[in-house]
């Protein structure tokens, strides 16, 4: 248990496979655990095996011409030794196979339960979140990068991809998921953990993969679907002139020609929806953090932050950019 | 083999003196000299050396890739390097230790010099395919790394899985010199796969019968039938990802019914051979070092060879664990666990076998050994990781992240690079007759050893904490910072290491102690020939009466003569017992070779941007090939001679 | 030794008369690149015409990267929706030689920018400047303006279309007579 907290605080992260808050995450770290004590006591046994016999039977005089040592007797010994250590090797990895074969089944057996269904879609380099599950397709959650779940729920993520093979996986939640284009993969997990868990693409996937990160939000279930409620409605009006200017701007710029904010006539879907981006606490794939400070040198330059991303610079007089960054401010 | 005598020629030679003899060989032996002479040579030492420079010339060469991305990676969020040249780097880094170093040093450089040696034959067989094939490796290389410096390297990694390499997402000629380079070395790898095969299987010394095989020599014997039924998946897919590329074809289009994932299986179906195709000839240098310098046969000679064998066939069966997140049936997902695991049982009966060897007999501790010492430390760590990607739980989490990253390089630099190393320390007299210096070989030893381990530990660790490979640079605030600049320092070592090394190699090279020939007490019998060795590799060509002819030689043991020595003649044995069969003649020097390499080199390029250069190509080549395999009048009619002899 | 390094610069210098251009990757366009809303020179250009825009639109039509990023712009901007891939549908066909405003890239720069009669709206101050010159690149190749080593190859959506690097060269050159002549409205 002692070097478990310690293991813990040397690995304790909100982005590692051994700090789990989901249920798949729990049974495989305990397979990896496993799998962990087992190599590890034979690799010391092996090498402190080599190690003494080495110290014991190294030749302090060098080569000795034409002297072999080699005693029959010894070497049929030692073919019994052999052949028990191959024996317990088999054995050994006997066990660690069929702890892999329980680990797999248990993180699957959840496929069959009823669950919350959220697809996914994998693109240079963000992360399209929709969940459809409300029949009629206008009142339908779509936000980016940011994935709200119930702690306690099974979620099924329906994952695949609208360009490139991308990887979703949060380490703390369960392991990784391929997006591949021509194929739909889902991912069934349980946090049972409430708090914000990394993710991020784990297929190289061009030019900023690095920078193609997710949080998982799990959430108490009443928060959740207060969340949700709030994400189904449209962007409020602006209402102060700022705002309304700064709406303005939005829509007079090229922002307009990727970025969906509902309630406006802002309807394109290249870049990621904005109708309700005040209230996501990332930006750029959990490459920057949601202030205005960050939010107007994305604006202004997403190049010189994450250098090929489709994001183009936009430069505009201050007055714009305040306001512009004003009414951002509204759509929480 | 106890008869007295191995008498090949019906009509007995008048016995002339050695020296007479020497120089007979030496003449009709003889490389072209000179400026245009270097074209020409044919030899397999020679050959087998140009492999060895121009290999461990690209292993620097991405070796120093390495320390840019360790540099770039050392500061979080760092600017040294843009994505794109990151990309590229990282990409020439893989592409090239895998193709240009790895497989070309491993396999092609030590099989080429070393298996004619080994075998008791005084030439690898097909010596002109052998020099097309160096050629073609070398201009691969060349070629690379010329675009690489005209901002043309690859930047889709060294597996350029598609889409991302693909005609949509990859503009440009990078992902097409990717493909070619695959093309080219892998038809460098096949000739000489084929080449080897011949040569032990036809040309070995009388005696030297399928259980009397050199551990090393079996090595490469199992890598090169590795090499013949791996690379066509890798050549296939690289060629239709060309195609895609540049004649429209739509293998891999998922809108007309393509499939991105058959690019995957292709490329696993090599790609996770290919690991073993490196390594294994690293654990045959391993059981040959470990033997010499335990002063005994290596422990369990048998077995050896059959986890040989064992761990080529079982490497084609667990490709599937590269791609467990692709999301494959759960009944696959367990016949590929399985089988990874059990790749183990072969892994674990060598160790078993090493160690044996080692306890039971007298260590001595050179150079050479402590190389193979560092090996186990190194490669079992590698093994024993090798279980948690096996395991698909497991799998899913560290999957592309640093612990695989750590992983392999713990697998290819341990199984491979170590007995690298130690094979160069330990036959470094032989190639040039001169001994390295002992305590440069350590320094050199434990600065590598030691860096080694201060660079690539942490990334288990990295792996664990969820850093994912592949990426240009990381969060200030994830946490990964600490162990990315351990790392980095550690490269500093790795980097002095292989400093140490080089001046080693140059330092003996001009003042070394000169080598006698057998300076180890080794039992192999490359070490029954002179330091280096003549052209024609044996005065007397040899037999043998055991595994390790040296230390199992008869007080007698008899030699062959009767040989044709004013030709390039050879005895080939049968596969079996190595009973002598008959004779053949070798090929003499020819810059056809080179021609045909230079023809197919612009033919590879030019279709890059022009498909039709395949055909247009074809048209030189035929006439390169025509004047490589062009008779002279006296050959024919030796060659027509000796089958009547056979016949008879 | 020597010989290999010779031959080895003598090669390299060949391949980069090739490669340097076609490979660029430019992120950070620069702020003068792209103009700010409104700032569009509507007036100085006419159509045909167009003043010389600097270096910078023909290293863009010599990067096979910028031409790619052209063809994904081109799609996301939905210029497919009324020219489809090329073949024209609302919107008249790019793949061909009917080209009424002339067809060097500052022409077709310009019909982006400023719109064209009967239906070719204005992006002025929607794309940014730089992105019109890499979609007017893409445009280009479409015809087979553009060396195959630099025009995109086939899309991973699409089954049909002939790639834009193996399409027959057409010559929708400005020679073609121009039946609409539009004066820019002050």
């Amino acid at each position: 248990m002692n070097l478990r907290a310690t293991a813990l605080l040397f690995f304790s992260s909100h982005q590692s496979p051994l700090n789990p808050a989901g249920i798949q995450a729990r049974h495989i770290e305990h397979n990896l655990v496993l799998i962990f004590g087992i190599t590890s006591a034979v690799y010391l046994i092996v090498i402190a095996v080599l190690f003494f016999g080495v110290l014991r039977n190294h030749a302090r005089e060098g080569f000795v011409p034409h002297t072999l040592v080699e005693d029959p007797d010894v070497d049929r010994k030692a073919t019994y030794i052999v052949g028990g250590a191959i024996g317990a090797t088999v054995v050994l990895l006997f066990v660690m196979m069929i702890s892999s074969f329980i680990t797999s089944h248990r993180t699957a057996v959840l496929a069959n339960a009823q669950s919350l269904k959220i697809d996914v879609y994998g693109h240079q380099w963000w992360w399209e979140v929709e969940y459809p599950m409300d029949e009629q397709p206008f009142r339908m959650v779509r936000t980016a990068n940011e994935i709200h779940v119930p702690v306690g729920s099974v979620v099924t993520i329906h994952a695949t991809s609208r360009d490139v093979i991308h990887s979703f996986w949060a380490p703390n939640i369960h392991g990784k998921k391929d997006l591949i284009p021509g194929y739909e993969n889902d991912l069934t997990l349980e946090v049972d953990q409430p708090g914000t868990w990394r993710g991020q693409c784990a297929e190289f996937c061009g030019l900023q993969h690095a920078h193609m990160a997710f949080d998982i939000v799990a959430q108490s279930r009443a928060d959740f679907d207060r969340w949700y409620v709030q994400q189904l409605s449209a962007a409020p009006e602006p209402t102060t002139p700022q705002t309304i200017h700064g709406r303005d701007v939005f829509l007079n710029h090229p922002c307009m020609m990727c970025h969906t904010i509902r309630g406006t006539t802002a309807g394109s879907t290249v870049g990621p929806d904005l109708t309700h981006v005040a209230s996501r606490s990332m930006i750029a794939a959990g490459t920057l953090k949601n202030t205005p400070g960050n939010m107007a040198g994305w604006i202004l330059n997403a190049q010189s932050i994450k250098p090929g991303v489709r994001m183009p610079p936009n430069p505009m007089p201050g007055q714009d950019l305040n306001d512009l960054l004003a009414y951002l401010e509204t759509l929480r | 083999m106890n008869e007295q005598h191995v008498v090949i020629a019906e009509e007995s030679y008048t016995t002339t003196s050695d020296a007479e003899r020497a120089a007979q060989l030496a003449k009709v032996w003889a490389e072209p000299s000179g400026f245009l002479g270097w074209f020409k040579a044919v030899h397999h030492t020679t050959i087998g050396k140009r492999y060895m420079v121009t290999a461990f010339g690209f292993f620097l060469a991405a070796g120093l890739l390495a320390g840019a991305m360790r540099l770039q990676l050392a500061f979080p969020e760092a600017h040294i390097m843009s994505p794109d040249l990151y990309n590229q780097v990282f990409t020439m880094h893989g592409s090239v230790m895998m193709f240009l170093f790895a497989v070309p040093m491993m396999f092609e450089a030590l099989s080429v010099y070393f298996v004619p040696l080994m075998v008791g034959t005084r030439n690898i067989a097909f010596p002109r395919l052998n020099a097309f094939s160096y050629y073609l490796f070398l201009f691969a290389g060349l070629m690379l790394f010329a675009f690489f410096f005209v901002n043309s390297g690859p930047d889709r990694g060294w597996f350029s899985y598609v889409p991302l390499s693909g005609p949509d997402y990859a503009p440009g000629k990078r992902a097409d010199i990717w493909a070619q380079l695959i093309t080219f070395t892998e038809i460098s790898g096949l000739c000489v796969a084929v080449e080897v095969i011949v040569t032990v299987f036809k040309l070995r010394a009388p005696g030297m019968s399928l259980n009397r095989i050199p551990i090393f020599v079996w090595g490469e014997v199992v890598t090169s039938f590795m090499v013949i039924f791996a690379m066509p998946g890798v050549v296939v897919a690289s060629t239709m990802l060309l195609l895609d590329r540049t004649a429209s074809t739509q293998f891999f289009n998922p809108a007309v019914g393509g499939d991105v994932l058959l690019f995957q299986h292709l490329f696993w179906w090599f790609g996770h051979p290919e690991v073993y195709i490196i390594f294994i000839p690293g654990t045959a240098i391993v059981s040959t070092i470990a033997a010499t310098f335990s002063r005994r046969h290596v422990f369990g000679y048998m077995a050896l060879v059959l986890s040989l064998i064992a761990t080529g066939f079982i490497a084609f069966g667990l490709w599937v664990h590269h791609m467990f997140a692709t999301g494959i049936p759960q009944m696959s997902e367990g016949f590929f666990t399985a089988a990874s695991m059990m790749i183990a049982i072969p892994a674990g009966t060598q160790i078993f076998c090493w160690l044996a060897t080692i306890l039971t007999g007298k260590v001595v501790l050179k150079t050479p050994m402590w190389w193979v010492l560092g090996f186990f430390f190194v490669f079992i760590i590698g093994g024993m990781t090798g279980i948690f990607v096996a395991s698909v739980p497991v799998d899913l989490q560290v999957h592309d992240t640093y612990f695989v990253v750590a992983h392999f390089h713990y697998v290819l630099i341990g199984g491979a690079v170590f007995p690298m190393f130690g094979a160069f320390a330990y036959w470094f007299p032989k190639l040039t007759g001169r001994m390295l210096s002992e305590m440069l070989g350590l320094w050199s030893f434990w600065l590598f050893t030691i860096g080694f381990n201060i660079t690539f530990f942490p990334m288990h660790i990295l792996g664990l904490r969820g850093m994912p490979r592949r990426v240009y640079t990381y969060p200030a605030d994830a946490g990964w910072t600490a162990l990315n600049q351990i790392e980095s320092v550690g490269y500093i070592f790795l980097f002095l290491g292989v400093a140490v090394f080089l001046y080693n190699v140059w330092h003996s090279l001009r003042r070394g102690e000169m080598a006698p020939a057998n300076p180890w007490q080794a039992g192999g019998l490359e070490w029954a020939t002179a330091s280096p060795p003549a052209t024609y590799n044996f005065l007397n060509m040899p037999t043998v009466n055991g595994s390790e002819p040296l230390w199992d030689a008869l007080p007698d043991q008899p030699v062959v003569s009767g040989m044709h020595e004013d030709v390039r003649e050879i005895v080939t044995t049968r596969i079996l017992d190595a009973e002598p069969e008959g004779r053949d003649e070798m090929p003499g020097p020819t810059a056809w070779p080179f021609i045909a390499a230079v023809v197919t080199t612009a033919l590879f390029i030019g279709s890059i941007f022009r498909p039709i250069a395949v055909s247009i190509g074809a048209i030189p080549l035929a006439i390169a090939l025509i004047g490589w395999f062009w008779p002279t009048r006296e050959e024919s009619q030796r060659r027509a001679r000796r089958n009547i002899w056979e016949q008879s | 030794m020597s010989f290999r390094s010779r031959e080895f610069f003598a090669f390299a210098l060949l391949v980069s008369l090739c490669a340097c251009k076609r490979e660029q990757r430019i992120f950070d366009p620069g702020s003068a690149a792209s103009q700010p809303a409104g700032a569009t020179p509507l007036t100085e250009v006419g159509a045909g015409t167009s003043p010389p825009p600097g270096n910078r639109p023909n290293a863009i039509a010599e990067s096979a990267y910028a031409v790619g990023e052209g063809k994904r712009l081109y799609q996301a901007y939905n210029c497919v929706g009324c020219h489809a891939n090329g073949g024209g549908a609302i919107g008249p066909a790019l793949m061909d030689s009917e080209w009424i405003y002339g067809s060097s890239l500052e022409q077709i720069h310009s019909t982006i920018v400023q719109g064209r009669p009967n239906g070719m709206p204005s992006f002025a101050g929607k794309i940014p400047d730089y992105q019109v010159w890499e979609i007017a690149a893409y445009v280009r190749s479409m015809s087979g303006q553009l060396p195959s080593d630099v025009a995109p190859s086939r899309s991973d959506h699409m089954p049909m279309v002939v790639p834009e690097q193996s399409r027959p060269k057409e010559h929708p050159g400005a020679e073609h007579p121009q039946p609409v002549i539009t004066e820019p409205q002050r």
